[in-house]
């Protein structure tokens, strides 16, 4: 059994026919062709699917799609600016905090969230805001930079990469 | 956008000439350099492709049925009401497949499904594919199978004894034999009984390793698709796609060559998919028999089933040590517990001895190591395949030595440094950069300031350990290259490198891209690179063994520099100059005597065209075979654990460790890490990070348990990344890596692995900083608060000492 749900992604409405029992990832996923969120274990332990809505870091495996249709959800696909990558975006792949890149999307989302909300967050804070993100492959540490750099390249008005620029530029006169 | 930005954007466009002044003739303007990866931003926005991205027209969704019973004949399977149900396309069993198959031509003991027999909790038996993915759960459900219960054993001295022998997991190969032995190895090189005696002091030790499993973030999946032509063509997340091209041909009884795999993105991998699984044959003879795609995703759970994870091992080691400190020798033993399937087994059973030769020197050398099937769900290779366990006891073993003489174990391994050469069976070493290693965490970790002079619950350990670089000798027995790459050039200057390396997050289309790019003077996004897709990309072996960089990586070289020649001898012939001045860098084809001289350069793609005219069309196949003469011993399984170049690495981990509670916190561990050559240091640190990350999980939390007892005997204790902890954000010590080269003539401009290596070191060096902290020695494996804490009372209880 279908039912017509009404949605609010990446800015788009969107009103598709979803089963009832669909969950926000699988409407995602399997009805919008919106890939990017990823399912590793779709009982709320790994994090993968993590979207946002209304702002907040969601795990979209665990919620019905009929919860998510008041709000708006923004799922990894709709975090860059038209072409631009966000920040975020930008840092990760300078850093290589995305290794096989599966948690990459959910951990973009949970960052995303943290850095609206703290603007120059510290190393602890970091971790605690993606402690219900797992990742298998880089044990953090790049994820951990890759933030910070995107948290003092927002503060500065600077690009990701600039900030490099400038960090090597400080190290070359030490 | 404006072009400028987009362009920007690209990452295109030639270096500014200015800058070629500065440049040095041979200094590296791409490797070296921390370059992004080709698929960074795809990741980083989502459009990255894995397997279960895809969906095909019509595609059918199939899920397996799993064995409720550790052990069991099949009585019956009657599924006839099940093909019936609406939505059913098709049902198949164990007799839809009967060729056994198994990733060692020599141990083929596993049916794609199970014939007439069950061995573990979790082992498939058949497969059901429908309509939509709900309807293929019901479906399973229906199908009435009767078993006749078996004997079972979850312990592997159980599974040894001679009742086991009367009623084994897999028949005896031949007749007398227990067939729960998958493979027995006793290797001895040198008098280890003479020097044992002989020496001054000997340490001896039971250890025990308990079992892992690998739990990438991305589940297994496939999809099998027959297209018009009748081409079988398999998407699998897999990390080895040209075994499991034959493998499927072999099975399915088809022609090779009109077998397809194509490997998309891979979520995480780290062993776990390195041989064919129940799915993919699945999906390809359910694609044959309905004519339509067919998927197949395992759910979390069928992960902790289908494993494959580190094998749990009863190790004994006992080692001999002069007064001085020198290793005289080393006796080890092994009971290896396998599961129900031979897997990688055989390997495995070699690797628990034959890769613990360096980097120190032994004296002399023996292990024994027995393999025994259980019924479990099968081990395999996990990230340091095999030699993980056996170097914990070991580098504890050396601890205790160390401690027996009060001598430092940074210095007693020191003294046992073997540098290059033979090691003491019989591999050449070629490069040995394990004293910088030494140095190196040593420095960063203000060892000296802290062994044995920290307060009393914190405490610091080191560990070293040695690795490969890919294996000398195939899977399969076979005189061919290893490794191809597959290198064009198209007019405008762009580059397309086509090779076999199987991506899985560890950058191997990072590195061919920046190879090619080194070698060919075109800037980075210039290249385009297609991996794993058994049509169009040469053939390589696969992600396994450390391999990718040092073959696949001489293979790319080997491609580049045969076109790069033909253009540099065109661009000398336009120049009027010898072709060695000519060089290709950044973006242009110019003369290393002038290169600010503006007559004297042209841009790459104008070279390429000047060539293109003079040659033909650009491109060449570049290829890689490891050595075989002389880089390994003579005897039997001499060959097995061979490698072109060998990885050395040393951790110092720092921990703290509540008494009260037993809850040990590691606090940073320093990875050095020998490489050879860091083509790109950021893609490094990440191995090294990640490995530590991996080896120190398994030290303090994650364990592979199977329930013992009735009614739950031989099923998983906690199929769910909830229950089966593995680290989160907030559980990870500080990782520093700590990036050492020295190069090896067989890699790669130096080049060995870093993938696995690091992780080794981590477990050793966490159990010996726990004794640095509170005095206590942990054998046994994982370092959970309970088993700590029983150590600390142990300990109180019988007085101090090893
Ligand atoms: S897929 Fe949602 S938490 Fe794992
Ligand atoms: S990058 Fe692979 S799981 Fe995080």
């Amino acid at each position: 059994m279908r039912e017509i749900i009404r949605l609010t992604v990446n800015g788009d409405a969107v009103e598709t026919g979803v089963p009832t029992h669909y969950t926000l990832l699988e409407t995602l996923r399997y009805i919008l062709g919106l890939t990017g969120s990823k399912q590793g274990c779709d009982k709320g332990d790994c994090g993968a699917c993590t979207v946002l809505l209304n702002g907040e870091a969601v795990l979209s495996c665990l919620m019905p799609v009929q919860e998510a249709a008041s709000g708006s959800v923004v799922t990894v696909e709709g975090l860059a600016a038209g072409p631009r990558p966000s920040a975020l975006q930008e840092a990760f792949d300078l850093t290589g905090a995305a290794q096989c890149g599966f948690c990459t999307p959910g951990i973009l989302c949970s960052a995303t969230q943290l850095l609206a909300e703290d603007p120059d967050p510290d190393r602890a804070e970091i971790a605690s805001a993606l402690s219900g993100n797992l990742c298998r492959c880089t044990g953090y540490t790049k994820i951990f930079e890759a933030v910070e750099l995107a948290a003092e390249a927002t503060r500065s008005g600077l690009a990701p990469a600039d900030v490099l620029v400038a960090r090597r530029g400080v190290d070359d006169q030490a | 956008m404006h072009p400028d930005e987009l362009n920007a954007l690209q990452r295109g466009g030639a270096d500014d000439p200015e800058d070629l002044e500065t440049l040095g003739s041979d200094a590296f303007r791409v490797l070296g350099h921390r370059n992004r990866k080709p698929e960074g931003m795809r990741k980083g926005t989502g459009r990255e492709i894995y397997t279960d991205d895809l969906a095909l027209p019509g595609m059918l969704h199939a899920k397996l049925l799993r064995s409720p019973h550790p052990h069991a004949r099949i009585v019956s399977l009657d599924a006839q009401h099940t093909t019936q149900m609406p939505g059913v396309h098709e049902v198949i069993t164990g007799a839809d497949m009967p060729t056994p198959y198994g990733i060692i031509p020599w141990t083929r003991d596993e049916h794609a499904l199970a014939l007439d027999r069950v061995r573990y909790i979790g082992d498939a038996l058949a497969c059901v594919a429908a309509i939509d993915e709900d309807t293929a759960s019901a479906a399973i459900e229906s199908i009435d199978v009767e078993y006749d219960i078996l004997p079972f054993y979850l312990e592997p001295e159980q599974a040894l004894t001679d009742e086991a022998a009367a009623v084994p997991i897999h028949d005896p190969k031949r007749a007398g034999r227990n067939g729960n032995i998958t493979k027995k190895v006793e290797l001895e090189f040198g008098p280890v009984d003479d020097l044992m005696k002989a020496s001054d002091v000997i340490v001896e030790g039971d250890y025990y390793f308990h079992g892992t499993t690998h739990a990438p973030i991305e589940p297994h999946c496939a999809i099998g698709n027959v297209d018009a032509d009748g081409l079988l063509t398999v998407w699998s997340s897999t990390q080895v796609p040209h075994y499991l091209q034959r493998e499927l041909a072999r099975v399915l009884e088809l022609d090779v060559a009109r077998v397809r795999v194509v490997q998309p993105a891979v979520g995480g991998a780290f062993g776990g998919k390195s041989e064919p699984f129940d799915l993919e044959f699945c999906v390809a003879l359910l694609a044959l028999r309905t004519g339509r795609p067919v998927k197949l995703l395992y759910t979390r759970e069928e992960l902790f089933y289908s494993h494959r994870g580190r094998h749990p091992m009863n190790m004994w080691y006992r080692v001999g040590a002069s007064r001085d400190g020198k290793l005289r020798a080393v006796d080890a033993r092994s009971l290896l517990d396998g599961g129900a399937y031979a897997s990688f087994g055989l390997v495995t059973t070699y690797y628990s001895g034959q890769l613990l030769t360096a980097p120190y020197e032994l004296e002399s050398y023996r292990f024994d190591s027995t393999r025994v099937y259980t019924n479990k769900p099968p081990c395999g290779p996990k990230r340091g395949h095999g030699s993980v366990q056996p170097r914990f006891a070991f580098e504890v073993s050396l601890d205790k030595v160390a401690a027996e003489l009060e001598m430092d174990p940074i210095e007693l391994r020191r003294r046992n440094f073997m540098g290059t050469g033979r090691t003491v069976n019989e591999f050449r070493v070629q490069s040995n950069g394990f004293l910088e290693c030494l140095d190196a965490v040593e420095r960063a970790s203000e060892w000296k300031s802290k062994h044995g002079k920290l307060p009393y619950g914190r405490g610091v350990g080191v560990a070293g350990s040695c690795y490969i670089s890919g294996t000398n000798y195939p899977i399969y027995p076979n005189e061919m290259p290893q490794a191809a790459v597959q290198v064009q050039i198209e007019r405008s200057g762009r580059v397309s490198v086509l090779h076999g390396a199987s991506e899985i997050g560890q950058g191997s289309d990072a590195t061919m891209a920046a190879i090619a790019a080194e070698e060919l003077g075109v800037p980075l996004g210039y290249v385009r690179v297609l991996s794993a897709d058994t049509d169009l990309v040469p053939v390589d072996l696969g992600a396994y063994s450390s391999r990718e960089t040092l073959m696949v990586g001489n293979a790319c070289v080997h491609a580049c520099r045969q076109v790069a020649d033909r253009v540099r001898e065109s661009v000398a012939g336009a120049l009027r100059i010898p072709a060695d001045r000519v060089r290709l860098a950044g973006g242009w084809a110019f003369d290393t005597d002038a290169p600010s001289d503006g007559d004297r350069r042209l841009p790459i793609a104008a070279a390429f065209q000047l060539a293109e005219a003079q040659h033909g069309t650009l491109g060449a196949l570049g290829h890689y075979n490891t050595p075989k003469d002389g880089v390994h011993g003579e005897y039997r399984g001499g060959t097995i654990g061979a490698s072109p170049a060998y990885s050395f690495t040393a951790h110092v981990a720092e921990v703290e460790v509540d008494s009260e509670t037993g809850f040990v916190e590691v606090k940073t561990i320093w990875v050095a890490h020998d490489c050879g050559r860091a083509l790109n240091p950021m893609l490094v640190e990440g191995q090294m990070e990640g490995s530590a990350y991996m080896g120190f999980a398994e030290a303090i939390m994650e364990q592979q348990i199977m329930k013992r007892g009735d009614p739950e005997a031989g099923l998983h204790d906690a199929p769910s990344l909830l229950d089966y902890r593995i680290p989160t954000s907030l559980d990870c010590p500080e990782f520093v890596a700590l990036i050492v080269e020295a190069a090896d003539p067989e890699g790669p401009y130096g080049a060995k692995e870093a993938g696995e290596g690091p992780l080794h070191p981590s477990l050793p060096a966490i159990a010996n900083a726990i004794w640095d902290a509170v005095g206590v020695r942990m054998d046994s494996l994982p370092f959970t608060p309970d088993r700590v804490w029983r150590a600390l009372r142990g300990h109180e209880a019988h007085g101090s000492g090893n």
